[in-house]
């Protein structure tokens, strides 16, 4: 694992926590987790199943919201957000990978990397170039036109990459990214992961299950029935 | 790549189920219109009646007959331009399920007062030199080959006996609203037969067909007429040309309404097919409505995306439903032969099957959409399309 990342923090958790309601159940998911990540750091989030580590994910992305305490991402509240806010919010600051890339199967690589782009000012013209360049990065120029069906998992997921990081997001939130991936295309997707951390300074934030991907990371977290484990 | 695209790529995704969808609403549009054009078919009659002209007939019932002498009568009621006379013939040609309406007419009044039969000026001066002469109309001779000069035949039942008419002229309608499914002969020739087999019932006639000067003059003319008559042995009563043909449409009113019944239930139905396959739809696609919602897309977008593909599949449903209403119409109204004198797809038609195709496309599209803007980003990523 490797050190070095800018210190001021871009996510700041204190004290938070959240529950879900299980019929007349009442399910503690995460308690008192109070956890700083620096701008440009690159975290996995681990833990054994229905650890709480896909649910801490969701809240630091914005698309859950806590019971109490305080998420703050880049400076802003998050918990406070009305739901229209908390979808702007996400659409400028948060790029998503995940497990099963998430692509419409309707549109082609090019147009689901320019999807996000879609809630932003630019001419199509401007979407189209960036979208290309975000291909490009991912080394998938070559497949602008194809749709999902027509490439692989790890290309899928590269273009998923492309997705995440068109918008310029401040955060690269990714849930089990090489989950559904073969050994060779799981490798290629964290060389990529990496390469967005080191040369463009993304922050991300991943869960794993997996010890291989989790090496990547600059920081591990350990999640235990909710807790934060270290 | 704006939401309508995206919406309509969506649409073709499931090709068969599209299709299907599709063939449904072709069917149902059609069927709408086809059942709507009936129920016109049946208030044809009043609908191209003049509102210059009144109908005066016996006032105990159409059965009984007026006196030929109250021509002459109405005719001096203030107001009245012009009368003339007709009477249901009743006959059959060749059997019974060849049915048309025959009337037995004054030719030289008779078609002054209907103008929107066009006959050629030789034919007309030819039928009125032959008392045994008859004017058919154009859908009449299409449907059973009439040509000027043939024999057609009649067996009375009203009138018993067998009856000879020459056609002598073919009337084409000034409007497509006309009836051109009707056959019109000499009273004369009718009355001089009944005068000779029976002589009672000679003199007489259905209906007095009145012009008037003004159409707002319909209800003080019709009310002077029916005066006329108060207390004598046929009392009247006169309507305008359009009450009176409304009449007959009563008499069978109940049909019209099941009629309309079943092309409302037909709309009704293939909205319920609509609503399911749209709900199906929105339920595969729930992780993607997740996704497009983590992305920062509002509920607007995926309400959008839904209406846009429902609306999609029902106009492209309707669109082809109401194209084939005119070829089917046509088959229909000859299949139908003349038990529909007029059978025209109208444009109010036209715009309920378009509404109809519009509130099938919206109103299966509400409850996905309100769902699919509800769904929670975080149990939606979960959910298996």
């Amino acid at each position: 694992m490797r050190a070095g990342a800018e210190e001021r923090p871009v996510v700041e958790i204190r004290n938070l926590a959240k529950s879900y309601r299980r019929g007349d159940q009442v399910v503690q998911v995460l308690r008192d987790i109070n956890m700083d990540i620096p701008a440009g750091d690159f975290v996995a989030l681990m833990g054994p199943s229905g650890s709480g580590k896909s649910t801490l994910l969701n809240l630091i992305a914005g698309i859950d919201t806590p019971d109490s305490g305080e998420l703050r991402v880049d400076g802003t509240d998050i918990g406070g957000l009305s739901e229209a806010d908390l979808a702007a919010w996400r659409a400028a600051h948060v790029g998503f990978i995940f497990q099963f890339y998430n692509l419409i199967p309707v549109l082609t690589a090019l147009e689901n990397v320019e999807l996000p782009l879609l809630l932003t000012g630019l001419s199509r013209a401007e979407r189209r170039e960036h979208a290309e360049a975000a291909l490009a990065m991912v080394g998938l120029s070559d497949r602008l036109e194809h749709y999902p069906s027509e490439l692989s998992g790890g290309q899928q997921q590269r273009v998923a990459i492309a997705r995440a990081i068109i918008t310029d997001p401040t955060l690269l939130v990714a849930d089990e990214p090489t989950g559904d991936l073969d050994r060779a295309s799981a490798k290629e997707v964290l060389d990529l992961m990496d390469r967005l951390n080191d040369e463009l300074g993304k922050t991300i934030i991943m869960v794993t299950h997996d010890p291989h991907s989790a090496e990547r990371a600059h920081h591990l977290k350990h999640l235990e029935k909710g807790v934060l484990a270290d | 790549m704006e939401s309508v695209k995206l919406a309509i790529r969506n649409a073709l995704r499931h090709r068969l189920r599209t299709g299907l969808t599709v063939l449904g609403l072709i069917v149902a549009i059609l069927a709408f219109g086809l059942l709507q054009t009936v129920v016109d078919a049946w208030y044809a009659g009043a609908e191209s009646a003049s509102n210059t002209r009144l109908i005066t007939r016996n006032a105990i019932s159409l059965v009984f007959p007026l006196p030929i002498t109250y021509r002459d009568k109405i005719r001096r009621v203030p107001g009245v331009t012009a009368v003339s006379l007709a009477n249901w013939f009743g006959g059959v040609y060749i059997s019974e399920k060849n049915f048309f309406p025959q009337f037995a007419v004054d030719p030289t009044t008779y078609f002054k007062l209907y103008p929107e039969y066009l006959v050629p000026e030789e034919q007309m001066k030819s039928f009125l030199r032959d008392r045994k002469g008859a004017i058919v109309g154009r859908k009449l001779a299409d449907a059973y080959g009439f040509k000027v000069g043939d024999v057609v035949p009649l067996r009375g039942t009203i009138y018993p006996g067998t009856w000879s008419f020459v056609v002598r002229g073919i009337y084409d309608g000034a409007e497509k609203g006309t009836d051109t499914s009707q056959f019109f002969f000499h009273w004369d020739y009718l009355n001089e037969t009944v005068k000779r087999t029976a002589p009672r019932r000679a003199d007489n006639t259905g209906i007095c067909i009145v012009q008037i000067a003004a159409p707002e003059l319909a209800a003080e003319v019709a009310g002077d007429i029916d005066r006329e008559f108060k207390n004598s042995l046929a009392e009247t009563l006169t309507e305008t040309e359009k009450a009176f043909q409304l009449g007959f449409v009563a008499m069978t009113e109940a049909l019209v309404i099941a009629i309309r019944i079943v092309s409302f239930l037909v709309i009704f139905i293939i909205l319920a097919v609509m609503a399911n396959t749209m709900a199906m739809t929105a339920r595969e696609r729930t992780s993607e409505y997740a996704t497009l919602k983590a992305l920062g897309f509002g509920p607007g977008f995926l309400s959008r995306l839904i209406f846009g593909e429902s609306l999609a599949i029902a106009l492209a449903g309707g669109m082809a439903g109401i194209a084939l209403t005119f070829p089917v119409a046509d088959a229909f109204a000859q299949r139908m032969g003349t038990l529909f004198p007029v059978f025209n797809v109208s444009r109010e038609t036209i715009w309920m099957q378009m509404v109809a195709a519009l509130v099938v496309g919206c109103a299966a599209a509400i409850v996905p959409a309100v769902r699919a803007s509800r769904v929670r980003i975080a149990e939606g990523l979960r959910a298996i399309g």
